[in-house]
């Protein structure tokens, strides 16, 4: 198996994890989902750092954000497929 | 898997220590000074230098104390020197130390001052050295040793594949009758209830949450500024792609693996009481308390994963890191006793990557320096409720 660009925790999560160092926009990026151990593939719109989020589908603003398949916050701004997601568009629910 | 065998120290009360420690105790910050001049005096002594001990009351006095004595029962030590000001709460610590059966005496400063009692402790602390220097590791079951965990300056990587790590461990450390913590109370939050549904009984369950909703009531309310959003998460979380304390949360919550459940809930520095287990601390999030905490509540040997790079240490247990960081496992190498980011790369793994744990874990036991422990990282830090009086 090849090295996986982004990880993505389980089937229904909305936001995978980059985990290779310097990715950049317009790159095709395979996914692994751990739950399934399927692989998806996405074309990253942004540069993303390792270990930051990207968008697996398009989210819209006010949606949950689900990883781990729970919520982790909610969008603050739309989020297209293949988007940076952090604290520019993401936010807590909590504090 | 099969039960491990290492070698550790047996101490009198019958827990299994893995350093053999003599620690000079300071009862109050005004004490410091006496107990650093005699672990320099005489070798093989530890100090163990914090901030407190004067004007506390309540809760808060409880702790401290519950902190202290815990520190000097916890079979990492062979043997304490007390050193206070005065004599009452300075006899009150070593009368709780001497309960475990080891060898602690005290010492008060006033009506001699500190010259005469750095000589006289130091007289006992050479004394206490020798004989520690000839206790003899015995094989020991891996149903003896107690094990605590707590992440620091995580990221998504700790979620995804450090902290799973642990969790791994820790289900087959369950299996095998080990006694095991995790704390964190405040970064729990956004998964507590997913948390308490990992709880062995109902109450246990129920105590959990009453425990979580006091800290959000009772501190996190009252004191809040804002939406701690520069605080949890941290700015290192947040540099590492972490964005929410709910995402913060289910990647703590890992550690705890998929099976084991949680037996009870602790407070700060409680002891466990109801055998082996898994059990929950009421702590801080902060390292160096966190781990304090737990060393005081007699656990010997803790496991820590990290994403961007936590560098603590504790002076009487050892702290394993490790992270499944790529580039601070490249650029932070010194820190980290396990390297697993294998598994973000596919080349290891979840199995594997416990069964790598377990390995270092056991060589830490049996006398191999951690990262931490070779570069003399010693937070001691104590957990203080309120201001004194």
């Amino acid at each position: 198996m090849s090295a996986p660009d982004f990880i993505v925790h389980d089937a229904e999560d909305t936001v995978g994890v980059i985990v290779k160092e310097g990715i950049a926009a317009g790159a095709n990026l395979e996914g692994w989902v751990l739950a399934d151990d399927s692989r998806i593939t996405i074309e990253a719109k942004d540069d993303i750092p390792l270990g930051h989020k990207i968008a697996v589908n398009d989210i819209a603003d006010g949606d949950t954000i689900i990883k781990y398949g729970h919520d982790i916050g909610k969008a603050v701004a739309a989020i297209a497929k293949g988007a940076h997601a952090h604290t520019q568009n993401v936010k807590t629910k909590r504090w | 898997m099969a039960a491990q065998t290492y070698f550790g120290y047996r101490r009198e009360n019958g827990r299994v220590g893995i350093r053999n420690h003599v620690v000079i105790l300071p009862l109050d910050d005004l004490s410091n000074a006496a107990c650093e001049k005699v672990a320099a005096n005489i070798d093989g002594c530890l100090a163990l230098p914090h901030h407190y001990g004067r004007l506390q009351f309540g809760a808060d006095l409880d702790l401290h104390f519950r902190t202290l004595i815990g520190t000097g029962c916890n079979p990492n030590v062979a043997a304490v020197i007390v050193i206070g000001i005065e004599p009452s709460w300075t006899g009150r610590v070593v009368d709780g130390i001497a309960k475990t059966g080891k060898p602690v005496e005290g010492f008060a400063i006033e009506g001699h001052g500190e010259i005469q009692v750095v000589a006289d402790a130091s007289r006992k602390a050479k004394e206490y050295a020798q004989w520690a220097s000839e206790l003899q590791r015995e094989p020991c079951e891996t149903s003896e040793l107690w094990v605590s965990t707590k992440c620091g300056e995580s990221d998504t990587t700790s979620g995804l594949a450090s902290c799973p790590t642990v969790g791994n461990f820790i289900d087959k450390f369950d299996a095998l009758g080990a006694t095991t913590c995790f704390g964190e109370t405040s970064e729990l939050t956004g998964a507590e209830k997913v948390c308490a549904s990992r709880a062995a009984t109902p109450e246990a369950g129920e105590k959990f949450m009453r425990t979580w909703q006091a800290y959000m009531d009772e501190v996190i309310e009252p004191h809040k500024t804002s939406d701690l959003s520069d605080s949890q998460p941290t700015k290192g979380n947040i540099a590492g792609g972490l964005t929410t304390i709910e995402e913060k949360a289910f990647g703590n919550l890992q550690k705890i693996g998929k099976t084991t459940k949680f037996i009870d809930v602790l407070e700060p520095a409680e002891a466990p009481a109801k055998g082996a287990g898994l059990y929950f601390m009421d702590t801080s999030s902060a390292a160096a308390e966190c781990v304090t905490l737990q060393a005081a509540a007699g656990f010997v040997v803790h496991l820590f994963p990290t994403g961007q790079g936590n560098i603590i240490g504790n002076p009487i247990e050892p702290v394993i890191k490790l992270t499944a960081n790529p580039k601070t496992a490249r650029e932070m190498g010194e820190h980290i006793d396990l390297d697993v980011s294998g598994i973000l790369r596919g080349e290891m793994n979840m199995d594997e990557a416990g069964d790598a744990l377990i390995d270092i874990t056991m060589r830490t036991c049996n006398g191999r320096l951690t990262a931490a422990e070779a570069l003399k990282h010693r937070e001691f830090v104590m957990t203080k409720l309120y201001r004194s009086a």
